[in-house]
């Protein structure tokens, strides 16, 4: 918002460069900024990571609690994601709850982790209906420089992987927390890609300024297999059908080629 | 060149309306070469002009236009005042007291204040600022007096009809002295209240029955027919 | 909520409400339904019944949310406590908040937002009963609610979801599908342009399905605008024959 008129000056330089197939930052159309991925960072936690996306920085949180299931998911353990855009990311960011942005992209994170079965939840259960764990995912931006949503869908699953549940034990209706842990089973590796529409082109992994301009962006999540497992449109612009089978097209592969380079694939 | 619509043929937003050389005028849009609707309402040719007379809009202030406004707030150095439109209105107090203004001495809720009708000039407007209003002309400033009705903006033309057959009628027949601002807001003043009353009924109607044909009769009739009854009851 | 259904399409290839996979429910629109909204309209769509409002162009308070060059479109996508089984919180949820700002979305494209600038226009959607695809539907309404408030636009905007039960693509799923079903693919579109202002999925779907559903929900959404455009012209019907 305070720089504005900045944007408007760099805003012919990055639409023209694109149209030509180049970026500001020296990037090509589909290519990701720099992915550096830490886990286990924070002790205290469960499960921890924190992600760089070129200077975007994301911190994962894994907190386990005991807890009650979902009455419509009686034998499901519970997994919450939350996001905070945490005010010394960025000057755009607001002290206060979750604004709609913040919760758009814990939902966007979420949906990703929860369709594609990443975690079993069935096996969260501990007494159906009654004693379940429940995950408390927390995703901390620490620096604001685009494409929050990619970056926060990796570090929420970096987090998961490095997830450690301590190991207890039921006695007579009693849990008993025993030494030791176990390492959160993961069953797939969704990737969240996200595309931006600027000058009727698709772009990978739009930095800041490049999301300031854009029309439009959609964000694909795919799965080990391939499949698509939570898409999420954003901005005030559209894209045109084609532009959309081009877009998943790009993410399957992106996804592939993230998954290669942090070593998830099998 | 194809024309999809007839004159006069009710099309809504996102209607292709014509395909070729036309020029895009009021309430369309072109895209490539086509001209779309961008309001509900009825399309007009005019030569290679393609315009939708707007059944549904809001008053979008013009200068030049006549208004009638309600002060809704007393600045520092004039007033702000709702004219029915997406934007508030600005009366400097340069525009009412034409001597050097003292905020010490003048109070300006004294000339006007929250609350008060204004019939006024639109003096300036564009994309960058709030439309500034003016009230130099003769019978301008503060209304004192009448009653108030508003309509949709868009059916001013129907109350003044064609080369002012509507407006001349109902002045006449009812005896009321009738200003109208082109942001839809009517002024209504007569010799007594029951006079008010019959004007403003009729100009109610205008509005309900503005795209039926024959308008003008059926309100003469209409009038007619309500001083009757008022005159036997 | 009470018991999964074991099935969601019978041995004929009909849907438990009798549907074939690329039937709409019924629908019923009527435009301008609140006396003192700027615009409105309220649409029932199988057992959706919602309303949407429509105030504006005003000015914007306070005055630094106003944009220099464009309107301003706020909305909010509200679910009335009675509307579900359950009672419903009034509080806004995280949901509606994440949906109200989807659907804003899916409406900007449509308006001319440039032409006043320092504006604000509310879009308020109000769901009265819910039965699957209120986003879907309320998009649909809302667009109708701008259109009727004379707001220029350069579409209409048309939305209604797809998904995947029982290993079938379906056409606007209601609650049950939505529940059990696989995949959830909610989609708005502008027929003149081409164009996709809404595109959410949550399920698991191959990219040969996906093409199809998009399609599927394509072809929905332009039997939904034709109903958008007559119910809009019923609002003028006897305007056909003006005054010269």
């Amino acid at each position: 918002m305070t720089s504005t008129t900045v944007v408007r000056l760099k805003q012919q330089q990055i639409s023209q460069l694109i149209s030509k197939g180049k970026r500001l930052d020296g990037r090509g159309l589909r290519d990701y900024r720099e992915i550096r991925v830490e886990q286990g960072i924070i002790e205290k936690a469960e499960g921890s990571a924190r992600v760089l996306l070129g200077k975007t920085e994301v911190m994962a949180g894994v907190k386990i609690e005991f807890g009650q299931p979902f009455p419509d998911t009686p034998n499901e353990g519970v997994l919450t994601v939350n996001a905070e855009l945490v005010p010394l990311a960025s000057p755009t960011f607001e002290p206060g709850p979750p604004d709609e942005n913040a919760i758009e992209l814990a939902r966007v994170v979420d949906r990703g982790i929860r369709e594609s079965n990443a975690i079993d939840l069935e096996k969260l259960c501990i007494e159906p209906g009654k004693k379940v764990l429940v995950l408390f995912v927390d995703i901390y931006v620490l620096n604001h420089d685009g494409n929050l949503i990619d970056a926060s869908a990796l570090a929420a699953l970096a987090a998961l992987i490095n997830t450690k549940v301590f190991n207890y034990e039921v006695e007579g209706g009693e849990i008993k927390i025993k030494p030791g842990y176990t390492p959160l089973p993961i069953n797939n590796h969704p990737v969240a890609v996200t595309l931006a529409k600027i000058n009727d082109q698709l772009v990978v992994d739009p930095w800041l300024e490049e999301e300031q301009i854009m029309d439009a962006r959609i964000t694909i999540t795919t799965d080990n297999q391939g499949n698509i497992c939570a898409i999420q449109k954003g901005g005030g612009g559209y894209f045109t059908p084609k532009q959309v089978f081009e877009a998943i097209q790009i993410a399957r592969e992106k996804a592939v080629e993230i998954r290669r380079k942090l070593g998830w694939s099998k | 060149m194809p024309k999809f619509f007839e004159r006069r043929q009710l099309v809504v937003p996102g209607d292709l309306i014509a395909e070729g050389d036309y020029i895009a005028g009021e309430n369309v849009y072109r895209e490539n070469n086509r001209i779309y609707a961008a309001r509900i309402g009825l399309v007009e040719y005019q030569d290679n002009r393609v315009n939708v007379v707007a059944l549904r809009a809001f008053y979008v202030p013009k200068v030049g236009d006549t208004v009638i406004g309600t002060v809704v707030e007393v600045g520092f150095s004039g007033w702000a005042v709702d004219i029915n439109a997406p934007y508030l209105a600005m009366l400097r107090v340069s525009e009412v007291i034409k001597r050097p203004f003292k905020p010490q001495k003048d109070e300006l809720t004294k000339i006007l204040d929250v609350g008060d009708l204004i019939l006024a000039k639109i003096i300036a407007y564009d994309r960058t600022q709030p439309p500034f209003l003016g009230v130099d002309e003769p019978g301008m400033g503060k209304i004192t007096k009448g009653q108030i009705v508003k309509i949709t903006p868009t059916k001013i033309p129907r109350v003044i009809g064609k080369k002012g057959s509507m407006i001349s009628m109902l002045k006449q027949e009812t005896g009321c002295h009738i200003i109208l601002g082109q942001n839809g807001v009517i002024l209504v003043t007569g010799k007594s209240p029951e006079d008010e009353e019959l004007a403003i009924m009729a100009i109610r109607k205008i509005e309900e029955e503005s795209h039926v044909s024959g308008l003008t009769d059926r309100i003469f009739q209409m009038i007619k027919m309500e001083k009757e009854r008022r005159r036997l009851t | 909520m009470s018991s999964k259904p074991e099935r969601l399409i019978d041995e004929k290839g009909l849907r438990l409400d009798g549907r074939k996979p690329d039937e709409l429910r019924p629908i019923k629109i009527e435009v301008g339904v609140l006396a003192n909204a700027d615009g409105s309209a309220y649409i029932e769509q199988g057992k959706n019944k919602i309303l949407a409002a429509v105030y504006g162009p005003k000015e914007l308070h306070p005055k630094h949310l106003a944009l220099p060059d464009r309107m301003v479109l706020r909305c909010r996508y509200h679910m009335a406590p009675f509307s579900v089984q359950e009672r419903k919180s009034p509080a806004p949820s995280r949901r509606e908040i994440e949906l109200s700002k989807v659907i804003r979305e899916a409406l900007e494209p449509a308006i001319f937002l440039e032409y006043y600038p320092r504006t604000a226009t509310d879009v308020f959607i109000e769901v009265l009963q819910a039965d699957g695809g209120t986003r879907c539907a309320s998009i649909t309404v809302a667009s109708l609610a701008l259109a009727d408030a004379g707001i220029p636009m350069r579409d209409l905007v048309a939305a209604c979801s797809v998904g995947k039960v029982d290993g079938t693509i379906v056409l606007d799923l209601m609650d049950v599908e939505d529940k059990v079903g696989e995949a959830d693919l909610p989609l708005a579109y502008m027929p003149n342009l081409d164009a996709i202002t809404l595109l959410q999925m949550d399920g698991n779907l191959t990219p040969e399905e996906f093409e199809k559903a998009v399609s599927l929900a394509i072809e929905g959404c332009k039997k939904i605008y034709n109903m958008q455009r007559e119910a809009l012209k019923a609002r003028y019907v006897s305007v056909k024959e003006v005054e010269e």
